[in-house]
């Protein structure tokens, strides 16, 4: 199954990344190269198999409800490219 | 040169008061200062701290208050593994000043038992690559040959290693990431099952891959390291409680009796003198008594297509986060916030990241979704399937490590496929989560280190541990000639 | 033309756990901004879920107390999406194997009776709070972290209602429900109740749905209601005039009573659902199921059947009794101390009731029980009237006393001493010849006058019932 150009672009929509005409170009061939190559897995009888979800035999892992300490929000404005009065701040959300 | 001694040399040295703690990290840090600029293994390195933390310890051991036998060695800490306090880059420009306010579990045991951080090692950009060559901090070289690329994604932490500029190193394995760059460098690398160690701290490349092992000199050391870092995490629901039955003392390196089993599929592609090398080496351990099983892997020629979909539709998710919001690089140029996501993480991520985050995504989205993902989560259960039924005949599986070994900078890095072909030997163990260790086999004419691997079943790390030192006692000791 | 209305509902309850359903952050509601945080919920690299067990719990109890099957098999799936108060950029739900599918809560009464059948109901985590600034100088917008992580239980129906009342009423059993197994405080106002609507219309009888539009933004079950009428409304006009009803979210706008448009997205999002493997799954067992099964209170429907049967209840009271968990249980420990039952579900609807902003406060009323019961007994045993238990109950609110305190302190016990109470009534007679008169020839009504003065001359104590035996002995 070829990517094509259009497909390139709607999934750099989806994965929010804004290529350059250059990178489009690029990736449109590595990924039809990698895909075509993929396409291996057409030839492996699947039909009686399920997909394994979980590779271990692990089940109900929990935790308590109990409150464990909060980290300091001192800590979150250190590592926030932008903190105003307590807030993550980012350029106005959009509707 | 204490920078030569294993971990275990060191600990028995420090206990016996015959050095100290400071005197290591000495050791250490004049070896870095004099290599590192070339080989590149270190992206974060801070002497000053490391002399007041050996100092410390060196008090500790002196007032007989020690955290453990290791207390006072210095390690090094692959770059994707959160240390708080310090920078926790990834090789990635998106974390270039990232400085975490947690630590890794796994940091936090060595932290525990005393261990001294050395600095944080280069690798391949959020451990994606087999060469670090994507790393923005610039490439790694092989301590064996500087033209040659050290393998990868934990490229530092091997290159450290080998180049005697860390006497043990934890590294992060998703397709063959400690094992591929151990055996390119000429050290030991170890992938532990799945499950074994937490991943709590592990920046995830694919959640249901990686493992964090120890890449060490000898393979007691690697037990001994693991020793310290296994155990089941209550902050990590897929971590496992397992029992810890191969520390050193406990491993004799007999195999008499021993089924091992090979398949010719995995010398497919190898090249002469790979081949050679792990075909003598296996001759070597039938002769120390194992006996040698012929088996097929059915599934081998689809690991790769069920690896780089599954491992990228999950990295894909995984590098969601990474958005210029909360931590990290943020675009200058973006004034909108949809300019914000895109440009950040365009300009942030390189190339190879980019690559497998469009590959994971395509093969999640809509339309798409069940002809590949879900066919490849099928396929991986055919894959573990093939190694359960292999493991009913034999107690481990050998293999080469790569096709081929160290290989030039530059050389494969302009077309990923013919780079992704090369993960053949290791991924299966990642996709049916089991245990493989690397250990210096040989070496070619041309003085490349040439690994060999062992794969066990689930849990099964002493079996495969006891074979690795087999190996280790009948393979001619490889080092840097510097 | 007439129109058949399809409408069904999806409700985020937040479940009403300590600690958010993947890490130790406390979950209590008004802290400051982004001081209930942790690397996990903040999406640090690195970080790992591990599952909250109370929000299993509270999560299939909700299942059970609404009739739906729960599944022995369970798991959670990314849902990915870019936006700043999802710090992951993915969602942790569920989507093919949510914790409970079908279901149904029950609205309308007896021959109208009708179940709303539920699609599932599943267990997800919250995102967190953006503001916007509303200063283009400014334009940013202040991301609040506090509440990522916060479990919440979505709750899908089919699309079985047919009117706004429909709406409301289901929405009322549905909080009802969950306020009584203790699951959510089910708040719209702060936030723990959300409600999205889908809405379509369809020519009547016809089988085909017609387009559906998602309604959101509404604070209130009264807004949801109004938002509700309003789109009926509007898509009906629409339809009548020949118009196509497009297919898309609206906001319900509180200030203009009117739904808007949002601005509308060019396509609709790809979620890229897989299963997440960071979380193993969870597996319910027959033992783990009927354990919780047993533990589930007395349900509102159950209770309120019991109170009209055991206690003789109307329908309306046994209703208002049972509308809230605690109240109910009030009520049952006042009879218990052998009030009867009417009697005291009288005086709590009509004096109690009145005295607490709502039913949900009956817990930290001060007068406890006991203390009511005693209230009761005495007018019950004519210490006391009707009219001065009120007095006295007040009293009792205000200075926290028990009632025969309150009465012996202020002598407001019944006069009953038929002696004093002619007396007073020789005194009225003489001082009211007129309406005595009138009383003596056949106006019954005159009466009244002298009993109210009756009861004005001895400070409202006297024995309304003496009182009226004792003129009519003397005057007729």
């Amino acid at each position: 199954m070829a990517i094509d150009r259009k497909t390139i672009e709607r999934t750099a929509e989806l994965a929010n990344l804004h290529l350059t005409e250059n990178e489009k170009i690029e990736y449109e061939k590595q990924l039809n190269d990698i895909l075509n190559y993929v396409e291996k897995i057409r030839e492996v009888d699947t039909s009686a198999v399920k997909a394994t979800d979980y590779i271990e035999e692990i089940k109900n892992v929990f935790r308590e409800d109990v409150i464990l300490e909060s980290i300091n929000r001192d800590e979150i404005e250190k590592i926030a490219p932008e903190f105003r009065n307590g807030h993550i701040t980012v350029p106005k959300i959009i509707e | 040169m204490l920078y030569s001694k294993s971990v275990i040399e060191l600990s028995k040295m420090l206990e016996e008061k015959r050095i100290s703690s400071v005197e290591i990290a000495e050791s250490y840090i004049s070896r870095i200062e004099k290599y590192n600029k070339e080989i590149n293994a270190y992206i974060t390195f801070n002497p000053e701290q490391l002399l007041k933390d050996a100092a410390e310890s060196d008090q500790r051991r002196s007032s007989g208050k020690t955290k453990s036998s290791f207390d006072g060695i210095p390690v090094a800490v692959k770059d994707n593994i959160s240390t708080a306090g310090i920078r926790t880059t990834c090789g990635s420009k998106i974390l270039e000043n990232f400085i975490p306010p947690y630590n890794a579990a796994v940091y936090q045991k060595l932290c525990d038992n005393g261990f001294l951080l050395l600095g944080k090692t280069n690798m391949d950009e959020f451990a994606m690559g087999s060469t670090n060559e994507s790393s923005f901090f610039g490439p790694v070289k092989n301590p064996h040959d500087f033209s040659c690329v050290p393998g990868g994604s934990s490229g530092g932490s091997a290159a450290a290693v080998s180049a005697m500029m860390a006497p043990a190193a934890l590294g992060s394995d998703t397709g063959g990431s400690i094992r591929q760059p151990a055996s390119f460098c000429g050290v030991v690398g170890m992938k532990p099952t799945y499950g074994k160690v937490s991943r709590f701290g592990l920046v995830a490349y694919a959640s249901s891959l990686d493992q964090i092992g120890p890449i060490t000199s000898t393979v007691d050391d690697a037990a001994a390291m693991l020793e310290i870092i296994s155990g089941k995490d209550g902050r990590d629901s897929t971590s496992m409680h397992s029992e810890n039955d191969f520390s050193p003392a406990e491993l004799d390196g007999n195999i008499k009796g021993m089924k091992l089993g090979v398949s010719e599929e995995y010398f497919r592609g190898a090249d002469e003198e790979t081949a050679s090398i792990i075909r003598k080496t296996i001759d070597k351990l039938k002769n120390l008594g194992a006996e040698i099983v012929e088996i097929s892997m059915k599934m081998n020629d689809y690991a790769i297509p069920v690896y780089y979909l599954i491992a990228t539709a999950e990295a894909s998710s995984n590098l969601g986060r990474y958005d210029g919001i909360k931590y990290g690089y943020h675009s200058p140029a973006a004034g909108k916030l949809s300019d914000l996501y895109k440009l950040t993480r365009n300009e942030g991520f390189g190339n190879e990241v980019k690559r497998r985050i469009m590959l994971g995504t395509f093969a999640l989205s809509s339309g798409y979704y069940d002809a590949y993902y879900v066919k490849a989560l099928k396929c991986r259960t055919l894959i573990v399937e093939d190694f359960k039924n292999a493991f009913k005949n034999v107690d481990a599986i050998i293999s080469p490590v790569s096709p081929v070994p160290a290989f030039k900078a530059g050389e494969k890095i302009n077309d990923p496929l013919q780079m992704y072909l090369l993960d053949i030997l290791t991924i299966s163990a990642n996709l049916a989560a089991i245990p493989g260790i690397s250990v210096p086999a040989g070496k070619t004419g041309s003085g490349l280190p040439v690994g060999i691997q062992i794969m066990g079943n689930h849990f099964e790390e002493k079996k495969i541990l006891n074979i690795a030192k087999a190996v280790e006692a009948v393979s001619e000791k490889i080092s840097v000639d510097f | 033309m007439k129109f058949d209305v399809v409408i069904g509902l999806e409700v985020h309850a937040q479940v009403n756990t300590k600690t958010k359903i993947f890490c130790g952050c406390s979950t209590e509601f008004g802290a400051d901004a982004n001081t209930q945080t942790c690397p996990v919920c903040l999406g640090l690299p690195g970080v790992l879920p591990v599952l909250n067990e109370k929000v299993l719990e509270k999560s299939v109890l909700a299942g059970l107390a609404m009739n739906c099957d729960i599944n022995r098999y369970s798991k959670f799936d990314r849902k990915n999406y870019f936006y700043p108060d999802l710090p992951k950029a993915y969602q942790i739900s569920q989507f093919d194997k949510p914790i409970c599918i079908g279901g149904y809560i029950r609205v309308g009464n007896g021959e109208n009776e009708k179940k709303i059948r539920l699609n599932r109901i599943h267990m997800e985590e919250d995102a967190g709070k953006s503001i916007h600034s509303d200063d283009p100088a400014v334009a940013k917008s202040f991301v609040d972290f506090n509440r990522t992580g916060v479990p919440l239980m979505e709750i899908v129906s089919e699309p079985d209602m047919s009117s706004a009342s429909e709406v409301y009423e289901y929405l009322t059993n549905l909080k009802q429900t969950l306020k009584y197994i203790n699951v959510s405080d089910c708040n719209m106002e702060e936030g723990s109740l959300r409600c999205d609507v889908n809405i379509s219309l369809k020519p009547e009888g016809s089988e085909k749905l017609g387009d559906k539009v998602e309604i959101k933004n509404m604070n209130s079950f009264k807004a949801v209601k109004a938002a509700i009428e309003y789109e009926i409304s509007r898509q009906t006009e629409m339809l009548e005039d020949g118009e196509k009803i497009v297919q898309e979210t609206r906001l319900w706008n509180p200030d203009k009573n009117r739904t808007y448009s949002m601005r509308s997205k060019e396509e609709a999002h790809d979620y890229r659902y897989f299963p997440d493997p960071d979380l193993p799954p969870v597996i319910c067992s027959e033992e783990y199921i009927s354990n919780l099964r047993n533990s589930l209170p007395e349900l509102p429907e159950a209770k309120k059947n019991r109170f009209t049967a055991e206690y003789g209840l109307s329908d309306y009271d046994a209703g208002v009794l049972t509308s809230v968990r605690q109240l109910a249980g009030y009520f049952e420990e006042v009879i218990k101390l052998g009030i009867n039952p009417k009697k005291c579900s009288n005086w709590i609807t009509s004096e109690l009731l009145g005295k607490i902003e709502d039913a949900e406060k009956i817990d930290s009323f001060s007068v406890r029980p006991a203390s009511l019961a005693k209230l009761l007994k005495l007018i019950d045993d004519d210490t006391i009237s009707g009219k001065i238990a009120k007095t006295v109950f007040a009293e009792m609110i205000e200075t926290s006393q028990e009632a025969d305190d309150i009465v012996e302190k202020k002598g407001l016990r019944q006069v009953t001493d038929t002696a004093e109470i002619e007396k007073i009534i020789d005194d009225i007679i003489a001082a009211n010849p007129q309406p005595a008169e009138d009383f003596k020839n056949g106006n019954d009504k005159a009466i009244g006058f002298l009993v109210g003065q009756a009861m004005k001359l001895s400070q409202g104590k006297a024995n309304p019932q003496i009182v009226n035996r004792i003129i009519t002995d003397k005057l007729r």
